[in-house]
């Protein structure tokens, strides 16, 4: 494997899941029970043995910088390479993610390594990127993209890249995007693999073009010209860019499958940041069932088929049903969660009804109180 | 040199025999406890939240794993630029090497150490009990008196005092006169081997007492004597709260079993007084759907299909279906499989229980030995 470097290009598109995002970045929503959305794609840069990673983000990244902090999680607080964060507090509204690239060319011009994995944050998995790694330096193209072929294009990864590849050679003909028409499609999961010259060369093209879109728009504007090398992801995948996919991917790890894929392949474990928090306790009367439970929770009613972030505490009677509850929530006395998505820092009073559905899960943003 | 105005010590390098195969492979500070830590995170965190950044540990008697777990300091905030945390093994000098004779000459060997940062007041801890004390009011109590040692203690029913070492104190708090484990003891203030001493004198005790061949070389039995003979102002610190010393396999067990209430005198569930400890990035804790949980504290990472009740579960364990596991503490990653008893039992580190076997009698404590597998069908303990 020759020398990588990975950047995280996060100008991801909100619009879906603004009642997550209005705080932070898609990049730093909890996920999981006490992960949040990045951990999973830079963990797997780190499993492969990728020492420098850049993260390029928009603005509001408080919550991002708070949760990375040096890196150390990843250990990726390191002397030589390691963790780079680019913050953009001057929010031009004409910046497009290349020229966020751009004004920080100097980090890419002194890196050593000489290729580059561009990702973004949102695609949740977990992939041996040595693998790709491999089968770009194997094909000798240009680029390197991933996909996985889904069967539920009409219900996730909407508005999703997807690629169009010649069956028999493998060939990339073209890429659109996911408008929910059609079961089949092969999703492009955003990981790009190329040289660095390659990247700089999209850098400056795209400056000078003046261009307004994407950058990932950029390189596909180059099927044809350049050499495409694509790899097919054969494992769980899910991107979260709606309230409903978000909501979905959380019950997807209540299933074992999902579950031990993501988080128990013993070689590439999932790294995120520590808390302190002590053990959970259960208490005489709770019930619990089919959950994930942070540490620091302290539960005395019921909870079933739920996620629940660290410091939740459950009270006497309340009962928590297919519902994400984030970091430090206290749902109090013989209140009603089902279908819920509860942000931080939120008190739900005693006696609180609150219900959504499957499709249309209610969310109650960052530190409400409901009475 | 930059002047540190209090330096800590704690004592680590004892065997704590009486937890028989708890520590087979590690010093007693470094035994797991409470759902996810270690003893000496205790005295550690306390360290941290007191504000005190140099900390030597002391270490003698199977020091890796203790080691290991110390690192550079950094889950207490102790990996400093100056200062921080340092681990203090016995070690060779142009005239020999020679073990830690006592807890005063452990302090004595290492005053090299201390020096470094020229301190004004030294803390010497305990590395194996369960508390939570903020020792800058300790401190403070020290300077206000003008001692030249103080020594906190804390009130025991009459019927133990004779278990400790004890001090009688006069109407202001002083001490007049210690005795170790008396049949006939005066007062019920125990000492908790807590101890702040001011530097030059202390430094003055231990050098002459490591010249007095006949001397065992311990606080208890020679400095703080000395101290006293010598008409020195030593005075008590009371502390009021949970303090537990975990030397027998029975108090270790009834201390993990303190912590299983909300309002536990231990306050593990206080956010303004933090444990920290070295945590490893593994899941949250998956509870299955036929899983029963009552009075327990269960940690991340592990997998209960059973029943859980009035346990205390580390991280990584995996409890099977009709599994029942009661008055328990199981250890990091122990696999307990389908149709398990375990009843009032210790199991260490990475033991695994087949199906269809029961472990422990009810009455007496048993203890599984770290990586130990228990197979077959039938009953151990």
């Amino acid at each position: 494997m020759k020398d990588y470097m990975a950047i995280f290009n996060l100008a991801e598109n909100e619009n879906d899941i603004r009642s997550l995002t209005t705080n932070r970045p898609i990049a730093s929503v909890p996920i999981g029970s006490r992960y949040r959305v990045i951990d999973f794609m830079l963990s797997n840069m780190v499993n492969a043995g990728i020492g420098n990673v850049g993260i390029f983000t928009e603005s509001n990244s408080r919550s991002l910088s708070d949760h990375l902090g040096t890196g150390k999680p990843w250990d990726l607080n390191r002397k030589i390479d390691g963790l780079f964060l680019f913050n953009h507090g001057l929010c031009n509204l004409m910046y497009t993610d290349s020229k966020v690239i751009k004004n920080n060319m100097e980090y890419i011009y002194r890196s050593k390594s000489s290729q580059v994995v561009l990702c973004s944050s949102y695609m949740i998995c977990n992939m041996d990127i040595g693998k790709v790694c491999e089968s770009h330096e194997k094909s000798g193209a240009d680029i390197t993209v991933v996909y996985k072929h889904i069967t539920t294009a009409d219900s996730g990864f909407s508005n999703c890249f997807t690629l169009n590849i010649d069956k028999s050679t493998g060939d990339l003909l073209g890429a659109g995007k996911n408008i929910g028409i059609g079961r089949e499609a092969d999703v492009c999961m955003e990981i790009f693999l190329m040289s660095k010259e390659k990247l700089t060369e999209f850098i400056y093209r795209s400056t000078s073009l003046n261009s307004l879109g994407s950058f990932y728009n950029l390189i596909f504007d180059q099927i044809g010209n350049l050499r495409f090398n694509t790899y097919r992801f054969d494992g769980y995948v899910s991107c979260i860019n709606t309230v409903s996919s978000y909501f979905k991917a959380n019950m997807d790890m209540l299933g074992r499958g999902v579950s031990d894929e993501l988080f128990r392949t013993p070689e590439r474990p999932i790294f995120t940041k520590i808390k302190d928090e002590p053990p959970t306790l259960y208490v005489r009367g709770s019930s619990v069932g089919n959950s994930l439970i942070a540490d620091g929770c302290q539960i005395e009613g019921t909870v079933r088929d739920s996620l629940l972030g660290r410091y939740v505490d459950v009270e006497e009677g309340a009962v928590v049903e297919n519902s994400i509850i984030l970091q430090n929530v206290r749902v109090h006395k013989n209140a009603k969660l089902s279908h819920v998505i509860i942000d931080k820092n939120v008190d739900i009073d005693e006696n609180t009804e609150l219900k959504g559905n499957e499709y249309f899960p209610l969310v109650i943003e960052k530190r409400n109180i409901l009475r | 040199m930059i002047h540190k105005n209090m330096v800590a010590l704690i004592l680590a390098g004892g065997q704590g025999s009486r937890l028989g195969a708890m520590t087979k492979k590690m010093a007693k500070p470094a035994v797991p406890f409470g759902g996810k830590y270690r003893i000496i995170d205790f005295a550690l965190s306390n360290c941290s939240n007191s504000g005190i950044d140099t900390v030597g540990i002391l270490t003698q008697y199977k020091p890796q794993q203790l080691s290991t777990h110390i690192g550079i300091g950094t889950p207490w905030d102790l990996d400093r630029v100056h200062g921080g945390v340092t681990i203090l093994p016995p070690y060779m000098s142009e005239a020999g090497g020679d073990w830690y004779k006592g807890t005063a000459n452990a302090v004595y060997q290492n005053l090299g150490f201390l020096d470094q940062y020229d301190p004004s007041y030294v803390l010497v801890l305990s590395g194996d009990h369960i508390y939570k004390m903020d020792y800058r009011k300790m401190l403070k109590a020290h300077i206000d008196a003008g001692a030249e040692a103080t020594i906190a203690v804390i009130d025991v029913p009459p019927e133990d005092a004779s278990r400790f070492g004890i001090m009688n104190t006069d109407d202001n708090g002083r001490i007049v006169s210690f005795e170790e484990k008396p049949s006939a003891p005066k007062s019920t203030l125990a000492s908790m081997g807590i101890y702040i001493f001011s530097y030059e004198n202390l430094k003055k005790h231990l050098r002459e007492d490591s010249l007095d061949p006949a001397s065992e070389n311990d606080f208890g039995k020679n400095i703080i004597p000395d101290m006293l003979k010598a008409g020195e102002k030593l005075i008590a610190y009371r502390f009021e709260g949970y303090w537990k010393d975990v030397g027998t396999v029975q108090s270790f067990w009834e201390a993990n079993m303190d912590l299983l209430k909300a309002d536990n005198e231990v306050r593990l569930f206080q956010s303004d007084w933090k444990l920290y400890t070295e945590t490893a990035s593994i899941p949250s804790q998956y509870i299955g759907p036929c899983a029963r949980l009552t009075d327990s504290i269960i940690s991340e990472g592990c997998v209960i299909m059973g029943e859980v009740e009035h346990s205390v579960i580390f991280p990584g364990v995996r409890i099977g279906e009709n599994t029942r596991v009661v008055d328990s503490i199981i250890m990091e990653n122990c696999v307990l499989e389908d149709n398990v008893i375990v009843n009032k039992s210790i199991l260490l580190t990475g033991v695994t229980v087949r199906s269809n076997n029961a472990v422990g009698n009810g009455t007496d404590i048993a203890v599984i030995d770290e990586g130990r597998v228990l197979s077959g069908s039938g009953f151990i303990d």
